[in-house]
Order: C-alpha cells, then structure tokens, then sequence
C-alpha cells in the first residue's frame, strides 16, 4: 500500500496537525508499512457480517433530565491558556 | 514481618488491629520512591499530602470509625486518571501542569475507600505505545533489568509495584496496556470486561477499547482493589450494569474440573521458546491443580492486530481532536485561530501519537471508510465470535502475554509496526471485551520474568482470578522485588 505525499499532507490538514517536508516523507513511509500490514484483511470474506461498534448490549442510556449542579466558570477556566469576561480566548477567526 | 511482604489483607488487619499505622505505610512507601525512583523513573508526581492524609486516616480508626477494608492502604495512579490535587499529563506535553478540575470516578471511589495516593505514574504518551518509551517526561526503566523496558502503555504502574514502590496501582488496558507491562515486570495485571470499571475521568484514548484495572502481587490483592472500584456509574454510559461485590470471595482456590482452552494460534511462529515453555509448564501446574487443558482454535487471531489499529487509531483521532490549545493544556502562539489549532498539536503531541492520529484520520476519511474502518468492525465481529464459539467450550483461555520477555530501550522503538506486534497476544481481548489477566508463570535465562494470560468470559474476573489464585499458591513462583530493590 502506497501513501504519496500528497495524502499525507491531506490527511494532516484534516488532522490539524503540521508537517514539514521531512517529515511528510517519513510518514508516508511508516503509514505505508502499516497500511501494508493492514491489507492483511483483505483476505477476509465479510459478506453479512454485521459491524461490531460496542460489545456490551446498552442501547440509548440516558439519566433523568434533571438539574445538577455542574463545574462553574471558574473552574471550567481554570486551565484556559487565555480567558476574558468568563470565556475562553482564541486568536483573530475572521481576518 | 517486613512490609514489603505484606499482602493487602495483612496490611488490612493490622491497620484493623492497631499493629500498624497508615502513616507508617505510607512513610514506608514514600521512603522507598525517594531512594529508588531515581533509577526506575515510575513516578510524575508525588502527592505531597499523602502523608497528611494517612494521619487523617489513623485518627478517624482512633475514633473507632468502621473503615473500609483499603482505608490507610497506599495506592499509585497512571497518569491519565484525573484528580484535582495532583496534576494528570497522559505523558503528554499538550497537558503539561494540566491540573483536572474534577476527579475520575475511580478517584473518587479510592477516595471513599480512605486509599492513600501516593502519586501519579509515567505511561506511555496518551497510552500510546507498549514500551514507555513515548513519554514526553520520563522513560520507566524495568527493575529487573534497567536497560530493558518495562513494557507499557501502563509501565510506571506496573515497574512501581514490581519494585514495591508502591503495594498497588491503577493502570489501563486498550491493547494490552496491564496485561503486558505486568508480564515484563512478574507481577499480576488485570483488565476487567469492558464496562465493568467507570472510565469517567479515563482520559480517552479508544473509547470502545479503554478499561481501567490493576497491578498487584497476588491475584488477591487485585481482587481486592477491583472489588473497591467496580461497578455501575451513571456518569459513564458506558458502563456495565454490574452490581458492587467481593470479589475475593471467588477465591476459593479450587479450580478442579475447570476446562481451560489452549489456543493453537498463539502459540505459533513468533513467540520465543522460553517463553513458550513456561507458558507451558504453567498449563501443566494448573492440570495438577485438576483443570482439564482442550485444545481449541480462534481462527481469526492473524487479523486482530490490523483490527486493532484500524479501530483504535479512528477513535483516537476523534477523541485527540480536543486538544487544540483552547479550553486546556499546551497553546502555540499564533496569529490565526487554525495556525494556533495546528501549531500546538504539532508542537504538543509527540511522533507516536502523531502517528496514530494520522493514520485514524486515514482510515476515517472520505473514500476508505468502507474499506478500511467498516471492513475492521466486521472482523472484529468474527474475533467475538470466536472467543464466543471457545467459550461455549471452556471456562477460560490461557495463552503467553507477550511473544517475549522484557526487550531493550531502542530494540522496537525505530519501527512501529514491530512494536504492534508485541501486542498480538493481549490486543484480541480488547476486541471481544472480555475479562483478562496475566501472571507470572517463571523467569528466562536472563532472569527476566514470563507471564502466563488468563482470559476470560464477560464478568467472570471473579473466575479468572481464582484461576490465577490456585495457579500462585501452588507454583511458588516468586513476586519478590528483584535484587537491587530489596533493601
């Protein structure tokens, strides 16, 4: 399985994560190993096997709708690595 | 009786009899992490209220406060369970000095028990790896050899008991994570069925995959722990409907007439002799004991490892995605709002889990989907299966833990699909959900030790335990600290 370059910065745009060209190659290569290693099952016929997300049978769990109290905004800012006016701050999104 | 060769249920009832104090342990224990962590690199942070803690303890039992049975007992944690006195980093630098504003269910529950923390363990990053070598802090060395690994993700909490830095301790298993680091160290590591230990407060690596469990000596001693953090907890709805019990009363030590399943598949090309041979004389000892070993098959083994890092890697890039220099943790300065998102994860994560994000978010996008992410969730149906079909056969499968005993700093670490199959023998487990547990069943020429894996049916770790029980009073193999720790 061959992963270019290109797929590599595509899945790290996705990711948000940054690469510079030094890295792009190494990863194309490791992920290509691994990927390789994955078509392994390939070899497999799952025709009307059914997907497998969760092993226990819980369907739907949900609590009473009722009020408790929650962390507060102090504490919920207590590790923002920028707040003001009780919310968390974040660099310019519209230029 | 020297401490360090107490069990939990002697420590129980001579803090019950006044013979003991909590502060003695817990300056016992303390002691021992000033003089020995310097070389084993198992501890992050130190809880510097333990003591204080522990005279709270012994003061309510001067009282005649009824205390559970853990109260006063010292205990570690890996350091992805949260608690708001102590910081918790997942080995991670995007959460370094992250202090949690709320504790984990387990945390709270020790708590209740009147356990003493006495710090947060090293790990693998985010529980990322099966060696501790992709901590950002500190890499735990393995007491019984300090230029080996102690295995991982969970390798401080296992090398910290191993070394008896601590009675007991906290880890948790996606792949393997208890069950390996506690075969490379000689001590016993459980993971409880999925769902049966509150994963609130867990920070997330897998979500369908993650169970919280422990390190311990004996099997008892992790019987007890498991009994004092199982259960129910409406703030994970995940968790298992399984009602608070004992599970030491399971251990009752007779296992006769217990059929015991021994795969063929894991036994194949890849695992050491030595190994091997252990594994074996330990199925031999458990037939002495009267359990009646029948060959079965599970077909679908060769497939769990490609299973396993499709599935995990897609759900660790989904649950990764908070961390993006907003509300916690590590922030790069930047200009803009994507900059920042993507100048701190990449200057926050470390290459493993860089890796794994990117190889999850491969598998997610548009266009693989099916073929990849679907594909495996279907095969994972077929390894259910086939530990579904083994059951109806036996009452639990014994296997090696890993392929081979400890192995060196750098040996796996340059190529990551070697370091996933170290893993081929725990990772199955995850996928099926199951119970499992590893023991230690001998030492190689090294004087390294070999654990023996004991897996089990949906909540029967009370079965399994017992198994590890009659296994551990009959085999005699030692759980002692290794040399060099014993003072």
């Amino acid at each position: 399985m061959s992963i270019t370059d290109k797929d590599v910065r595509h899945i790290a745009k996705l990711a948000r994560l940054k690469v510079d060209d030094a890295e792009v190659e190494k990863l194309a290569d490791e992920l290509g190993s691994i990927l390789g290693y994955i078509k392994k099952l390939e070899e497999l016929d799952v025709a009307g096997v059914e997907p497998t997300s969760h092993v226990l049978d819980l369907y739907s769990v949900t609590r009473a709708d009722e009020a408790r109290p929650s962390l507060g905004t102090e504490r919920a800012l207590a590790n923002a690595p920028e707040a003001e006016h009780g919310h968390f701050k974040v660099p310019r999104v519209i230029e | 009786m020297s401490i360090l060769s107490m069990t939990l249920k002697e420590m129980s009832t001579a803090l019950k009899d006044k013979k003991l104090s909590s502060k003695e342990l817990v300056s016992f224990y303390s002691d021992r992490i000033q003089k020995y962590d310097g070389d084993l690199q198992a501890f992050l942070h130190i809880n510097e209220n333990a003591l204080k803690q522990a005279e709270e303890i012994d003061a309510r039992r001067a009282k005649g406060e009824n205390l559970p049975a853990l109260a006063g007992i010292p205990i570690a944690l890996k350091d992805l369970i949260v608690t708001d006195d102590m910081p918790t980093t997942c080995s991670s630098r995007i959460l370094k000095n992250f202090r949690a504003p709320y504790n984990a269910t387990v945390t709270e529950l020790l708590r209740k028990e009147g356990m003493v923390v006495l710090g947060k363990l090293s790990m693998d990053e985010f529980a990322m790896g099966s060696s501790n070598e992709t901590s950002y802090y500190k890499q735990t060395r393995n007491p019984w050899d300090l230029s080996r690994v102690p295995g991982g993700s969970s390798g401080g909490s296992a090398a910290s008991v191993a070394a008896g830095l601590t009675p007991v301790s906290l880890g948790s298993d996606t792949g393997g994570s208890i069950r390996q680091p506690a075969s490379l160290c000689g001590i016993v590591g459980l993971k409880p069925t999925y769902g049966t230990v509150s994963r609130f407060g867990l920070i997330a690596f897998a979500s369908s995959l993650d169970q919280i469990g422990t390190f311990s000596r004996s099997a008892e001693d992790g019987a007890m722990v498991l009994s004092a953090i199982a259960g129910h907890d409406p703030k994970d709805s995940t968790s298992a409907p399984v009602a608070k019990k004992d599970y030491t009363l399971d251990l009752t030590g007779y296992v006769k007439g217990l059929k015991i399943g021994i795969p063929t598949e894991f036994f194949a090309e890849g695992l050491d002799p030595v190994v091997k041979a252990r594994v074996e004389a330990g199925i031999a000892k458990l037939r002495e004991l009267g359990c009646e070993p029948v060959e079965i098959s599970m077909p679908h083994t060769d497939y769990a490892v490609s299973v396993y890092y499709i599935i995990a890697t897609a759900e660790a890039s989904s649950n990764l995605a908070r961390f993006d220099g907003v509300k916690y943790g590590y922030r790069a300065e930047s200009e803009n709002l994507y900059d920042m998102y993507t100048a701190t994860r990449s200057e926050g994560f470390g290459a493993e889990v860089k890796r794994r994000i990117m190889l999850g978010t491969y598998v997610l996008s548009a266009g693989y989907y099916d073929a990849y992410y679907i594909k495996a969730q279907k095969v994972r149906t077929l390894i259910k299966q086939d530990f579904e079909k083994a059951f109806e056969k036996v009452d639990a499968i014994i296997c090696p833990t890993s392929p081979s005993t400890a192995f060196k700093f750098g040996e796996k670490s340059s190529n990551p699909l070697e370091m996933y199959l170290s893993d081929i023998y725990t990772i199955s487990l995850n996928l099926y959900g199951g119970c499992g547990l590893s023991v230690p069943c001998g030492f190689d020429g090294k004087g390294l030790p070999v654990g023996m894996q004991i897996l089990g049916k949906y909540f029967e770790e009370g079965k399994i335990m017992n198994i590890a029980h009659a296994f551990q009073q009959a085999s005699g193999v030692s759980t002692d600290v290794p040399e060099g720790f014993k003072e």
